[in-house]
């Protein structure tokens, strides 16, 4: 499986998402720098985490309009996976590739924690190595990932089944104690219509090897491994 | 350079108020005059002045500062650059320093600390080194003092704004609350970089003819007078300073970092020097000596963000994210090329010569044109005048409340001694995916990416001990932050240090400092734990009230292997703790002695630093030997709430069962005595244990059995973890959001 990891100015995670891609595919990605239009043949496009462009505007969306970022969107219109992670799901918020947007966190504040999260389905590319319903611990690391959509939308993405993660507390319970930063329905992270196109807050990939403190996370590439190699 | 220039235009006098406003004294502008032969002109007198401040010439502490020990085969740089160095072995080194930024985060406390976490990161990464870890020591005021909550929400959202954007982990700290520090708080930001040792990077300019480069952000009007504001004491009207703090921006700091490591790669950069504390001056001044080279700069071509600036605000200005470099002749095209594809500015403004002088010229006039051998190491070093402290009279016996787990559950919900959760939680300590141990622990630890290996980071100091007796508190200093190293299994390296201090022209002040200097020297030494960078922040005063003397210690150490680190948590129901080292109930200057009777009084306990090595070397030795399953140390609070915390963070109870010998439950239970730490065993590993300490002749002692989920002591009524753990987790985030309500 070969991935591309798209690098914005102001984006940290990039080598974080190289690493782990390395580690479960044994394969390095192509790092691609934001300012190319082109953008390598790739089995997985990553949007990793960061502050793109300082986020100074809004989080992500100077990063939407950068030049790499129109052929991102056609690759995933054509069927290409992409997953943004945190700034990259922000990203693929503003792009209009993922329904709704990302407020500032309730409490106002960073949080960087170890949050229990409940996979909602184990059929598709991005889950099929987890249980449907498993409880797995990923931490967040946002000041921006209070999900919002109007309502009419939340019908349409429960309604699809496109919720990928949500916030639950230890024993799975979906109450608003489990929910860190404000986000409706505990949403964690979202799939678009067709699958292929996965934003999440939540960094599986630092928590994708034991010394860590976990390998929760390293199901998502392992997944993608099986599903695309 | 620029062709037609005119002679310097100097005036015939300068006023007394101008020059004591640029705060020299008049003994210092009588010697920039003789070594001038002349009145210097406006902009001469604001580079003199930056330059001789106490923030850049270190010219009342050097004289003690050159006492202390540097030198240790682990030492690869020690004081003198932008940062420390130590070797990491496989041809890896850490660069490491810290750093205050005291006197602008209590002005502004979100840009004060920000630019603060920013300045420290820019220290380390001008080395070559990519930053891998950051950490801060925090004193605010009582909570009760007004601008508490403001101060430390306003600290903690820069501090985390400004590393979470960079990308840094910020994996650990110490935050205390004292009435002491209620007009001067301490914000002392500590940074870890990881560099090939053939890769450093130093600041001297050497050789003739060289390209000076500008690159970064452009200069604005910001932090005017930023090192000479830091080098005076606070009045009522300080906050009429506002305008020299400078305002962070930390998407430019993140381009400039991949920008210069990027650069660092190619093999054309002669020196490079940040710009921080007196800006474009200070980094100049500091290049152009130590390469014993003159410097002639074109003020023309800085890149400004404001408009009609003159040569005296550029030259003072402290915008952030800036960096001077010296090129390889004909290497300008190529780190053109790599500063645009960041965005960032670029632009040659400067020559080196071999004049031996500092000339700055701005629309065809020559604005200064000095001695760098006066402004550098001709600046004035004093001697100044100091009294030891009066010993403090021990006060009598420090009362003891009823039922050692009622006092400790008191005692955990106290601000000094709950949860730091709420802070470090806004802080992003697991980017770069490599962080083995989080905060909340002795010691933060990253490991070296792609390696087993582990760097661990400490920061220490404990101000109550050194308002109490200021050479003990520092040996204690660095004592705990060699036993926090050592308690995650790593062997200590070396230190930074962050000397944190009132006015130093009073004699019992400096008195403070010198001792604190030998406590220092001494614990150093004693340890093997040399200093390799710091900095001094003097003046911490308002109307005349001091700060406690504030050594604060940042310590880096290396785990060979992080799969044989130990933690705080206990691990496994059935397993022994013991206490390491010698329980004799100090309760002096105590946790307990300020819960109990309100007050800090008396000598602080005093640090038996044969008894530290000892102790560490042997807790060191059994991680290695994976013979302990839980370590930590044993400081604030003394042995009950160090067993509280390994229970909390392993949610495991203990059921405790100990001979206290002589002493009483208080004493036993809430002493602070040094140079002890808390370890678990495996039953069956026990008794080795205790006979391998006795080997050793180190005191060890069985304390009770890890299970259950309380803690039992005694008669008392078993203290459950979880209400143990809601009166420990609720108090700051309480507090803070009281802020909120009124």
């Amino acid at each position: 499986m070969k991935a591309a990891v798209v690098v914005f100015p102001g984006s940290n995670c990039d080598r974080d998402a190289k690493t782990v891609l390395e580690q479960v595919t044994g394969t390095s990605p192509a790092m691609v720098w934001h300012g190319d239009a082109e953008l390598p043949k790739a089995d997985l496009i990553v949007l990793p985490g960061g502050f793109s462009y300082g986020d100074y505007l809004r989080s992500g969306a100077m990063a939407a309009h950068s030049p790499v970022m129109r052929e991102v969107v056609a690759r995933a219109k054509q069927g290409t996976p992409v997953l943004g992670i945190c700034n990259g799901f922000q990203v693929l918020t503003e792009t209009g590739l993922l329904p709704g947007v990302l407020m500032r966190n309730r409490s106002l504040r960073f949080i960087c924690k170890d949050v229990r999260l409940k996979v909602e389905r184990n059929d598709t590319i991005y889950t099929r190595a987890y249980e449907a319903g498993e409880i797995v611990t990923i931490p967040i690391a946002h000041k921006d990932g209070n999900y919002f959509a109007d309502d009419e939308t939340l019908a349409r993405v429960e309604g699809e089944g496109l919720v990928a993660f949500r916030y639950v507390s230890e024993d799975g319970a979906l109450d608003d104690d489990a929910n860190p930063n404000g986000s409706q329905h505990n949403i964690a992270g979202l799939y678009n219509e067709r699958g292929n196109v996965l934003g999440m807050m939540p960094h599986p990939e630092r928590l994708a090897e034991p010394a860590l403190g976990g390998t929760d996370g390293a199901k998502i590439f392992r997944s993608l491994l099986e599903a695309l190699h | 350079m620029s062709e037609a220039t005119r002679e310097v235009d100097a005036p015939d006098e300068l006023p007394e108020e101008l020059i004591a406003e640029h705060g020299l004294s008049p003994d210092e502008y009588a010697r920039i005059r003789g070594e001038l032969g002349r009145t210097p002109t406006l902009t001469e007198l604001g580079i003199v002045s930056v330059m001789w401040s106490e923030h850049c010439s270190y010219k009342s502490s050097r004289i003690w500062l050159k006492t202390l020990p540097t030198d240790g085969p682990q030492v690869i740089q020690g004081p003198g650059e932008n940062a420390g160095v130590v070797d990491l072995g496989d041809g890896q080194a850490a660069v490491f320093k810290m750093e205050s930024h005291n006197h602008p985060s209590y002005i502004e406390p979100y840009q004060g600390a920000a630019t603060g976490v920013g300045g420290i990161m820019r220290d380390v990464f001008t080395m070559g080194a990519r930053p891998v870890a950051n950490m801060n020591a925090l004193r605010f005021g009582s909570p009760d003092h007004a601008k508490t909550r403001h101060l430390v929400s306003g600290v903690v959202s820069g501090i985390g704004d400004y590393g979470n954007c960079m990308g840094v982990p910020t994996i650990g700290g110490e935050t205390n609350f004292d009435a002491r520090y209620d007009g001067n708080i301490l914000v002392n930001a500590m940074c870890v970089g990881l560099v090939d040792a053939d890769r450093i990077f130093k600041s001297a300019a050497r050789g003739v003819g060289l390209p000076v480069v500008y690159v970064g952000s452009k200069t604005g009007r910001d932090g005017i007078h930023g090192a000479t504001m830091a080098s005076a004491e606070f009045d009522d009207a300080s906050a009429e300073k506002r305008p020299t703090v400078q305002v962070g921006d930390p998407f430019t700091e993140k381009l400039l970092l991949e920008a210069c490591l990027e650069l660092m790669a190619e093999d054309v950069i002669i020196g490079i020097q940040d710009m921080g504390a007196a800006g474009l001056t200070s980094s100049s001044v500091e290049m152009a000596d130590k390469g014993s080279v003159g410097i002639e700069l074109d003020l023309d071509k800085v890149p400004c963000r404001e408009e009609a600036m003159t040569a005296y605000e550029m030259m003072l200005s402290e915008s952030q994210e800036r960096m001077l470099m010296v090129l390889k002749p004909g290497a300008e095209p190529k780190a053109e090329a790599i500063f645009k594809k960041w965005e960032l500015d670029f632009a040659v403004i400067g020559i080196t010569t071999d004049t031996g002088r500092f000339v700055i010229k701005h629309q065809g006039v020559v604005e200064a044109d000095l001695p760098l051998s006066a402004l550098a190491d001709g600046a004035p070093v004093y001697e100044r005048p100091w009294v030891p402290k009066e010993p403090q009279v021990a006060p009598k016996e420090v009362p003891a409340a009823d039922g050692p787990l009622s006092s400790l559950e008191a005692l955990m919900g106290t601000p000094n001694l709950c949860s730091k959760r709420w802070i470090w939680e806004q802080y992003d300590h697991m980017v770069m995916a490599d962080t083995v141990a989080r905060p909340g622990g002795d010691a933060g630890v990253v490991r070296v990416h792609g390696t087993n290996k582990g760097i661990a980071v400490s920061c220490d100091v404990t101000p109550r001990y050194c308002a109490g007796d200021a050479f003990e508190g520092a040996k204690q200093a660095v004592a705990e932050c060699w036993r926090n190293l050592t308690a995650v299994g790593a062997d200590p390296l070396a230190i930074t240090d962050c000397m944190n201090f009132g006015n130093p022209e009073r004699p019992e002040i400096m008195g403070e400092f010198v001792a604190a200097v030998k406590g220092m020297g001494e614990a150093c030494t004693a340890l093997s734990f040399p200093v390799v960078s710091g900095n001094v922040s003097l003046y911490n005063e308002t109307n005349g009230v001091a700060i406690p003397p504030t050594p604060a210690i940042g310590g880096v150490g290396l785990i060979p292997d992080v799969a044989k680190m130990a933690g705080l948590a206990l691990t496994q129901d059935g397993d022994a703790l013991v206490v390491i080292g010698e329980t004799k109930g100090h309760l002096l200057q105590s946790r307990y002695q300020e819960w109990i009777s309100g007050k800090l009084e008396g000598p602080p306990p005093p640090v038996d630093l044969a008894a530290e090595r000892k102790a560490g070397d042997f807790v060191r030795g059994l991680i290695r030997d994976s013979r302990v399953t839980a370590v930590h140390d044993v400081s604030d609070g003394g042995l009950l709430v160090a067993v509280a915390e390994m229970a909390l963070v392993g949610r495991r109870g203990v059921k405790l069962d100990t001979d206290m010998g002589d002493l009483p439950p208080h004493r036993f239970w809430f002493g602070e005595d040094q140079a002890r730490y808390v370890v678990s065993v495996p039953a069956d590993g026990l008794e080795a244990l205790l006979r391998a300490a006795e080997d050793a002749g180190l005191p060890a002692k069985a304390l009770g059995t890890v299970g259950g989920e309380a803690l039992t002591l005694g008669d008392e009524p078993p203290l459950p973890l979880e209400a143990l753990r809601s009166t420990y987790e609720r108090w700051l985030p309480a507090y803070m959001d009281g802020g909120r309500e009124k």
